[in-house]
Order: C-alpha cells, then sequence, then structure tokens
C-alpha cells in the first residue's frame, strides 16, 4: 500500500481540498489546517488503517511527511518511543 | 427607560424558508405536516412531521462549513441572515461588544447525536466523529451565528424545552432594555425530527397520528384534536434599542416592551393554570398594559388536550371579561411544534400579525370543544387593526415564557 498516497487522498477529503495541492512537504499551517481539523484528519486515518494513533505520536503531525512516517511506523508495529519522548512535556492537541 | 424594537425577522421553518413565505402560508391556513422524508418512518406509529421541504444543506453552505454544522446550527444561520438581511443594518466594527446573540434549543444537535449513537451502539463503532461535540452542544448554534457575523457581546443559549426561544427573546430584550447591549440576534432553532426522538416522543403518547391526511393532524382547540405533531426550523429576531434604530433610519416591525417568566413547580409535564398565568400577567405589568388592551395572543396551542384546557382556563383567569373578546390561534396548526425554536416561530407569526393587521388562523379547527370555548379564530385568517399582542410558552418541565409586542408609536 502506498501510505503517502492514501494519506494525501485522506487529508484532501477531509480538508476539502484538491489533491493536488498536497504535497509530502506540505506543512499543516501552510493547508490552512488547524487544530481541530488535526483531530478529525487523526480519526479519519485511523478509521482507514483500522489503528489507534496514539496521542503522543499524534502531537508530532504538524506536516504531511511527519504523517506519513509516523504512520508507516505504527502500521509496521516499529516502536515509536523516540516519537513518544520528543512529544513528552508538550501540551495534549489544542482543542479545549 | 430604553425602549426595545424589532427591526429585522428571519425564518426557515416548514411553512416556508423567508419571514414572508412563512407568513403567507400561515394567512392561507396551509399546514406544512407531510409524511416523514428525511427518513423512512415505516416502523414509527407516527410517520408525520412538519419538516422542512426539499432542505439540501449544500444549497446554503460550502462542503467544509458543513462538516462543523448540525442542521439545528445551518437553520439559525439561515434566519439570522434573513434577520440582519431585512434590518438593512452596516455594523461598524466598534459597535460590535454592543451586539450580541441569544438562541433557544431543546434538544441541540439532535441528527448528529442519533447518528453518532447509532454508528457507536448499533454498528459497533470504535469511535465517535471528533466533531461530535462541538455540532451537538446547545451553545453550537450561537457561536455560530456570533462567528460568521461578528457578534462580540453577550452571548449564551437557553434550553427550557418549548420555552427555550421564549425564554432566549426574553433575556435578550432585557439585555438591550438594562443597557447591557444595543443590539441584539435571537431567536430558537431545532432539528429534532430522529428516528429516537420521534420513538421518545411516541412513547409519552402525545403526538397526533395523522392518519389518513397528515396535513389535517394538528387541530388544537378543536374537539376531535389528536395531539401534537412535530417541527423543525428555527426564526431569529433583531432586537434594538429605539435611539440606535432611529439613527440609521431603520423600517420598525413593532416593539417589544414586555416579557413574563415563571415555574409551574408542581410536575414535569403537567402545567398547571397559576403558574402561565403569573407569566401572561408579568408580561402585562411590563408593558404597563392592561387585559382589555390585548388585542391577539398567540397560543402555545400544541393540540394536546391537557394544553388546551389548561391554556383556556389560563386566559380566563387572566383577562376575566375580555377573554372572549381576544382573538386567539395556534399556528402550531400548520408549522408543527417546533420545540425549542418555537417561540421564536410564533413571535415572527406575531410580530408580523401585528404590523400588517392580520392574524393567522387555528388551521385544522372542525368542532367546538365546551371546554375551550373562546375566539380561537378558526380556519380563516381575520384582517384587524392590532394594537397589543403576546406569544405564550408553556414548556414541559413548567417554565413558561410570555413575550409581549406592541404596534410602535
Amino acid at each position: 500500500m502506498d501510505v503517502s498516497a492514501k494519506v494525501i487522498e485522506i487529508i484532501a477529503r477531509e480538508q476539502h481540498l484538491d489533491v493536488s495541492k498536497i504535497t509530502l512537504n506540505s506543512t499543516f499551517a501552510e493547508l490552512g489546517i488547524d487544530s481541530l481539523d488535526g483531530v478529525n484528519i487523526l480519526f479519519a486515518l485511523e478509521e482507514e488503517f483500522k489503528l489507534d494513533i496514539p496521542d503522543t505520536v499524534a502531537q508530532n503531525m504538524k506536516s504531511v511527511r511527519q504523517v506519513v512516517d509516523s504512520l508507516t511506523r505504527v502500521l509496521e508495529g516499529k516502536d515509536v518511543s523516540d516519537l513518544v519522548a520528543m512529544a513528552k512535556g508538550e501540551s495534549s492537541p489544542g482543542v479545549s | 427607560m430604553r425602549r426595545v424594537i424589532i427591526t429585522g425577522i428571519g425564518v426557515f421553518a416548514s411553512s416556508g424558508k423567508n419571514a414572508k413565505s412563512f407568513f403567507t402560508s400561515l394567512l392561507e391556513g396551509r399546514s406544512a405536516v407531510r409524511r416523514i422524508q428525511q427518513f423512512d418512518p415505516a416502523q414509527l406509529s407516527v410517520q408525520i412531521a412538519a419538516e422542512i421541504p426539499d432542505y439540501n444543506p449544500l444549497d446554503y453552505f460550502p462542503a467544509k462549513r458543513l462538516d462543523l454544522l448540525d442542521r439545528f446550527s445551518q437553520y439559525a444561520l439561515l434566519a439570522s441572515k434573513e434577520a440582519l438581511d431585512s434590518s438593512g443594518i452596516q455594523l461598524r466594527d466598534e459597535e460590535r461588544p454592543r451586539f450580541g446573540v441569544v438562541t433557544g434549543t431543546g434538544m441541540g444537535g439532535a441528527t448528529t447525536f442519533d447518528s453518532g449513537y447509532y454508528n457507536l451502539y448499533a454498528k459497533h463503532a470504535t469511535r465517535v466523529h471528533p466533531f461530535t461535540i462541538p455540532k451537538i452542544m446547545h451553545n453550537a448554534a450561537t457561536s455560530q451565528v456570533c462567528m460568521e457575523f461578528g457578534a462580540e457581546g453577550p452571548a449564551l443559549t437557553t434550553a427550557t424545552a418549548c420555552s427555550s426561544a421564549g425564554h432566549a427573546i426574553g433575556e435578550a430584550f432585557h439585555l438591550i432594555k438594562y443597557d447591557i447591549a444595543d443590539m441584539m440576534l435571537a431567536g430558537g432553532t431545532e432539528a429534532p425530527i430522529t428516528f429516537g426522538m420521534l420513538r421518545s416522543w411516541e412513547s409519552v403518547r402525545v403526538l397526533a397520528t395523522g392518519n389518513g391526511d397528515p396535513s389535517k393532524a394538528c387541530r388544537p382547540f378543536s374537539a376531535d384534536r389528536e395531539g401534537l405533531v412535530m417541527g423543525e426550523g428555527a426564526a431569529m429576531i433583531l432586537l434594538e434599542e429605539l435611539e440606535h434604530a432611529k439613527q440609521r433610519g431603520a423600517r420598525i416591525y413593532g416593539e417589544l416592551s414586555g416579557f413574563g417568566l415563571s415555574s409551574d413547580a408542581s410536575h414535569i409535564t403537567q402545567p398547571s393554570i397559576d403558574g402561565p398565568a403569573r407569566a401572561v400577567r408579568m408580561a402585562l405589568a411590563e408593558a404597563k398594559v392592561s387585559p382589555e388592551d390585548v388585542d391577539y395572543i398567540n397560543a402555545h396551542g400544541t393540540g394536546t388536550r391537557v394544553n388546551d384546557f389548561t391554556e383556556t382556563q389560563v386566559i380566563k383567569e387572566v383577562f376575566k371579561d375580555h377573554a372572549r373578546k381576544v382573538a386567539i390561534s395556534s399556528t402550531k396548526s400548520m408549522h408543527g411544534h417546533v420545540m425549542g425554536a418555537t417561540g421564536a416561530v410564533e413571535l415572527a407569526a406575531t410580530i408580523l400579525a401585528v404590523d400588517q393587521g392580520v392574524i393567522p388562523p387555528t388551521a385544522n379547527y372542525t368542532t367546538p370543544d365546551p371546554e375551550c370555548d373562546l375566539d380561537y379564530v378558526p380556519n380563516q385568517a381575520r384582517e384587524t387593526p392590532l394594537r397589543v399582542a403576546i406569544s405564550n410558552s408553556f414548556a414541559f418541565g413548567g417554565l413558561n415564557a410570555v413575550l409581549l409586542v406592541r404596534r410602535f408609536e
């Protein structure tokens, strides 16, 4: 499965954007994705890939490439503790 | 004392998707009740409602915006837009902190709740959509209206069942009268036509089944009444402080000059006579009018036996001899019971009646009831100059709201 293509497709669908507007290098800020949009994209990814994305991993997803990298590692069942460590001390996704 | 006047009206309801078509439909005595089309009602014993016909949200909102709007917020936004457009107001940025919003809703985002729980319990979904909470919360409509139209002043939501919108408009009225705000968009919104909600109301045994012709199902004050019919929609009223409106040469629909509110404190569903009567008297007292000055009562008039009998007794109690002279009608016979929005939908009808000097009828009235023996303006609209009118909302839970409108002089 091409994770990158699927991620871009899901982000495009959830943000109501054209797929051609999104690349691996796009940041969430550039795409106008705010914290609530981010939570919505996480939900769509979890539904699509049938997995749970831990909050600590989710906090590092601020660009399309970060989403693809994190998701690939979760899918491969790799250790994500370094991502968890990176996120430590940061606040949870900003929805009040 | 600051005076509060009505300078804008917006209605998005089963009887019409704007104030003009809504009121025209009422004057023609046309019922909007029909077989439910939002979902297949085949399993229900009650299969009718007053739905907004042919409603497609994408006709009104971009897809991205809709992601965060339950139907009840959509209706509030559409009614608000008409209220503001009809007022001709051009807000200046420095006025925004004195411009606020109050909406009433009984159920909030009922359709979002219903589909979310269906996925969770019936389809065994392991997650619920993250927009569920921001869509269902009762204040979502108020917040969306504030965001859309830049209202930065006092804003809140009332949830008092069938009196929600009456309380919302009354609160907004007092916020202007007591110098907390200069302009308020106030009203109510409800989108309760879901399988779960219909089932719940069905079991209370107050719904008309409308076997045969759905448009004849709701027959308030008629001896052959069968119960209430659920409706949906929104109405929003723009209230403005008199001098503020005068300065910009606003078109004035009428003056809101009395608000009465009370609690029965007796029973969770059965209305009392004392509670509503106190609310009516309070509205008259605030407006400094006597019972004889009231020409028209837009009744709560649900079409249940208990309501019709109690409301008739309330009117006799407060108005004494004048009870037999005052014109009373229930427009719910046509637009259905719009629950938390109903007080706003009915106030819109009341304001337009005073403004145009014509009373919308009680539709489907066929048979006089010896216990309900007042003038319910049966079936035919009546042209007559109106000085003062009141709109009654008596809710489940015994929380009452009465609004008084007078012709502006």
